[in-house]
């Protein structure tokens, strides 16, 4: 890496020596450079290579048909190694080292809230394409993952429902950091409004990489035999869902007792699974791979020629999902929004975000929002099948616009619904 | 799934041979998208044609159950029945969509399959079904329990079956025939079932939920029978994860307690032998992939021997390239191995990509064994303590049994002595070096089974390897074994009482006052050639 760099450098600076200062300028302008800021090492690393490779192929799909304002998009890629300071070096690197026109980037949120500053400091342009806690409106952001409106209340919901099997206790498990903590929070208020007592709702969190899950199961085994209809809503997140999906399937918990309901489970994580003894277990999410539209037909089949071409690890297998597909509408709405606003720079092209649509995989228009910078977006509840894909139980009839600000959360009803800009 | 397909096969050729047809409107509401419809035509179709039923439900249960047109289909591979007259469609239909249900649909489901499966010829599957109808027993199948229970014959099962049958009449309204049921639950330890017991002996407003006094003192009874069980069960369990988190961090720390312990060299890179045992059972699984999926199953019995070999010899490589250089500089050599830890790490990441790998568990490591019905030990743990136990026999043998091992002995205890009488130090260093990182091999390849393989996997065991040794005390093997077990059994008791998080932070902290006050650790060599 470090000489193909190096060799690269090499060969700019004979280029330059060559043809003079002008023809430096000139070879800048051509493209417009990208940057994906994904974890491609460590324990995020499972969900996030593969963001990379969509933004990589969306770029390759939008150059093949001569690029963004004539020029071609040129991918900025680093591995920030799921080492949440390091998001924030890699960011600055972006921006200042490599200016990026735009960010494409971040699975966790703590990631997210390491990189902040850096974007505002710097006034950039950051896409995060994963569902969220919510509890945030930055100026040069723009979520096109799910808020909690769009994901983990409707999916509570359902559980509570008849066809969900009327659970009545919850046991809310999560990775111990912000997004399983403030998702556990907004959803513990929600619980309460619908009458359900602190004694029925069960907290537990494991550190980031944990992979001894038997404690956890048996506590939950022992719960959910106290009585009433028990259901796990898992904010687990990264390389920790396989150990916990293994121990789930040896221990025996089915689906039918007490389902299990995951909020960053999608089919990328369950690749390292064997999905028969999870049958039924549940994820809530905006997309699905196995939904049914002619737009999902062209992703899924773009995506598996690009694994096949960039010899992916278990190509043949490769499978979408729904934050990919959130990066992947992300990288084309900044496109259209770089065309109406005849410019890269990030405040004309913040601007001309507001509004945009997109024919999106989900078989829906999705808009981004005039004023809260959050996509409006489709709710999907799915259920594990033997072969690892979902099948949807529960939709919503259409898009959903976000709440990022939850009314479950005391004090957000004063909160402005637009970030605070320039 | 290809037994699964099998038996579906065996199962619709006897029912053609020798059933009639299903009547096509029963069939149909199967197909509806409403959970309620569905729930109704299962539970019509189950009693309309048990025989007949079963192939369809199963197919449903399945998901192989499918809408082609106008007529319902069950799919089987490339083949296609028709779900009314169990005649194979030829050509079959191209254009066909599955029938999804969910979770309530299934549970519905299960309990009217397992109503069916009563009346199977064969034990094993009407074992599997008394089993199922205790989950869902209530006053509507008492009438079939009966039927069930007037044509059974072994008695393990007529035991099963009275239990579903006493949940059952629970609800009667003859006091004496609720006595006989709960003093019949009495005997079972599923924690349902005391469940369903504690009501009858609760107040509702003024009045008791049940009148009668004898129920309720003899529903007292079984509820405390049966917590006894159940507390049993939970302590077993309990001890159980303690055992297993016990002998992975053995299996973590045998391998340093040979470098570190025996031959005293801080070896950082120790993660990194596991990660390659880890990525040789990988290896072993992608050649039995690609050369005998037949035999698939036993890669990991290959690996063993693989594990082994490729960590030893990127022990012995370690050791004649820097460590021997290094001996008596305990510094220099902590840093040289940290140094070789983060190249071991980077060359996985460049052979095998940053990502984690899949290591599937043999079919033979799925599941477990269900103890009671709160209590189940999952095969791969079992397993995994079993392996524990097989590697740390085969050590104690080499160092007391073989010639090897009494070499190792006399080095360690003297090497200047054991120079002058003609061991060849040298080299025994370097056997000692790759024993141990053999071993470390063999305990990555455990860990495969139970934990995510990738390049930085070894960064989270080489902490716990560090502490299992230091607690036990440098130099023992016994002190291995015994700090292992303790520091599992001593953490997953804090899980369950503090979660995972506090436990981790308990622990480090109680290791840290303990190596305070007892530097030597829980055992200290004897004698005189203890260092001085």
């Amino acid at each position: 890496m470090v000489r193909r760099n190096f060799m690269k450098t090499l060969s700019a600076v004979a280029v330059t020596a060559a043809f003079g200062l002008n023809s430096l300028s000139a070879l800048a302008a051509e493209t417009i450079k990208v940057g994906i800021l994904h974890s491609l090492s460590g324990t995020m690393a499972i969900s996030e290579t593969a963001l990379k490779e969509t933004v990589l192929m969306a770029i390759d799909e939008i150059n093949s048909k001569g690029g963004v304002l004539g020029k071609k998009l040129e991918p900025v890629v680093v591995d920030p190694a799921s080492d949440w300071p390091l998001f924030a070096e890699k960011a600055r690197q972006l921006l200042s080292k490599d200016k990026v026109a735009v960010t494409f980037g971040c699975w966790t949120s703590v990631s997210r809230k390491s990189v902040l500053p850096v974007y505002k400091e710097l006034n950039g342009l950051l896409f995060y394409p994963v569902q969220y806690e919510g509890e945030e409106l930055e100026y040069n952001v723009f979520y096109t993952g799910a808020a909690p409106n769009q994901q983990a209340i409707p999916a509570v919901e359902y559980l509570m429902s008849k066809d969900g099997g009327d659970a009545k206790r919850f046991v809310l498990l999560g990775t111990d950091y912000i997004y399983p903590r403030t998702t556990n929070k907004i959803l513990r208020a929600f619980l309460k409004s619908k009458g359900v007592a602190d004694a029925d709702i069960m907290e537990e969190y494991t550190p980031f990489g944990h992979s001894d899950y038997q404690t956890i199961i048996a506590k939950i085994k022992k719960f959910s035999s106290e009585g009433k209809k028990t259901a796990v809503i898992s904010t687990i997140n990264g390389d920790s869902n396989v150990p916990f999906y293994k121990e789930l399937g040896n221990a025996g918990i089915k689906a039918t007792e007490v389902p299990v309901v995951a909020f960053s489970v999608g089919e990328e994580e369950l690749r390292g699974v064997d999905t028969k003894p999870l049958v039924g277990h549940l994820a809530s999410w905006n997309y699905f791979m196995s939904l049914k539209n002619v737009e999902n037909e062209k992703f899924t089949k773009l995506y598996r020629a690009w694994a096949v071409k960039q010899k992916l690890p278990n190509a043949a297998k490769a499978v979408t999902n729904d934050p990919m597909e959130a990066t992947y509408i992300g990288v084309y709405m900044w496109k259209q929004a770089v065309e109406k606003a005849k410019s890269t720079d990030v405040d004309k092209v913040i601007a001309a975000m507001a509004g945009q649509t997109f024919k999106a995989p989900s078989g829906f228009t999705i808009k981004m929002d005039e004023k809260n910078h959050h996509l409006h977006k489709p709710v999907f509840i799915g259920e594990i099948k033997a072969d690892g894909q979902f099948n949807v139980v529960w939709k919503t009839p259409g898009p959903i616009r976000a709440q990022p600000w939850s009314p479950y959360i005391p004090g957000n009803d004063k909160k402005k619904d637009t970030p605070e800009g320039k | 799934m290809r037994t699964i397909g099998l038996l579906l096969c065996g199962w619709l050729l006897s029912a053609s041979l020798a059933q009639a047809a299903i009547d096509p409107a029963l069939l149909k509401p199967l197909a509806s998208d409403d959970s309620d419809t569905k729930i109704a035509a299962i539970t019509a179709l189950a009693q309309a044609a048990p025989a007949e039923a079963l192939p369809v439900l199963k197919a449903l249960a399945d998901d192989s159950l499918a809408v082609a047109g106008e007529r319902l289909v069950v799919v089987d591979g490339d083949r296609v029945f028709d779900a009314a007259t169990n005649a194979e469609i030829k050509p079959a239909p191209a254009a066909r969509e599955a029938i999804g249900i969910n979770n309530r649909v299934r549970r519905e489901l299960a309990a009217a399959l397992a109503a069916l499966r009563l009346f199977s010829d064969e034990r094993a599957v009407r074992w599997q079904a008394a089993q199922e109808v205790t989950l869902s027993a209530d006053a509507k199948m008492l009438p079939l329990l009966d039927k069930a229970l007037a044509a059974e014959a072994d008695p393990e099962i007529r035991t099963r079956l009275q239990l579903a049958h006493a949940q059952a009449s629970l609800g009667s309204a003859d006091a004496e025939v609720r006595l006989a049921a709960v003093r019949t639950l009495g005997e079972s330890s599923d924690p349902n079932v005391r469940q369903l017991l504690i009501p009858l002996t609760e107040k509702k407003g003024d009045n008791w939920v049940d009148p009668d006094s004898g129920v309720r003192a003899a529903a007292g009874t079984s509820i405390r029978s049966i917590e006894q069980r159940l507390a049993w069960a939970d302590n077993l369990g309990r001890a159980f994860t303690g055992l297993s988190l016990g002998s992975i961090l053995l299996l973590a720390a045998l391998g340093l307690a040979i470098t570190y312990g025996v031959m005293g060299v801080i070896n950082m890179a120790h993660g990194e032998l596991l990660m390659v045992g880890a990525y040789s059972a990988w290896a072993m699984q992608s050649v039995f992939r690609a050369y005998l999926p037949g035999s698939l199953d036993w890669y990991l019995l290959a690996a063993i021997p693989v594990g082994f070999l490729s960590a030893a010899l990127v022990g012995i490589l370690m050791e004649r390239i820097v460590i021997r250089h290094l001996y008596g500089r305990p510094l220099e050599t902590l840093l040289a191995t940290w140094g070789i830890s983060l190249f071991l790490m980077q060359a996985a990441r460049t052979l095998f990509g940053a990502q984690n790998v899949e290591v599937a568990n043999p079919v033979w490591m799925a599941g477990g064994i269900e103890v009671m019905p709160n209590l189940m030990l999952p095969w791969n743990r079992i397993i995994i303590v079993a392996f524990s136990i097989a590697v740390l026999v085969a050590m104690w043998a080499i160092l007391n049994l073989s010639r090897l091992g009494m070499f190792v002995r006399a080095v360690t205890q003297n090497r200047a002595m054991a120079g002058c009488v003609g061991v060849p130090t040298g080299r025994i260093d370097t056997l000692a070096f790759g024993l141990g990182a053999g071993i470390a091999g063999l305990g990555g390849v455990a860990l495969s089974q139970i934990a995510n393989v990738g390049p930085a996997m070894g960064q989270g065991y080489i902490v716990d390897s560090f502490m299992v040794v230091v607690l036990g005390g440098v130099g023992q093997l016994a002190g291995a074994v015994w700090a292992a077990l303790g520091l599992g059994v001593f953490t997953k008791f804090l899980e369950g009482w503090t979660g995972a998080v506090v436990a981790k932070i308990v622990v480090l902290v109680f290791i840290i006052i303990f190596i305070q006050k007892r530097p030597q650790g829980l055992f200290a060599l004897k004698g005189r050639f203890v260092e001085s």
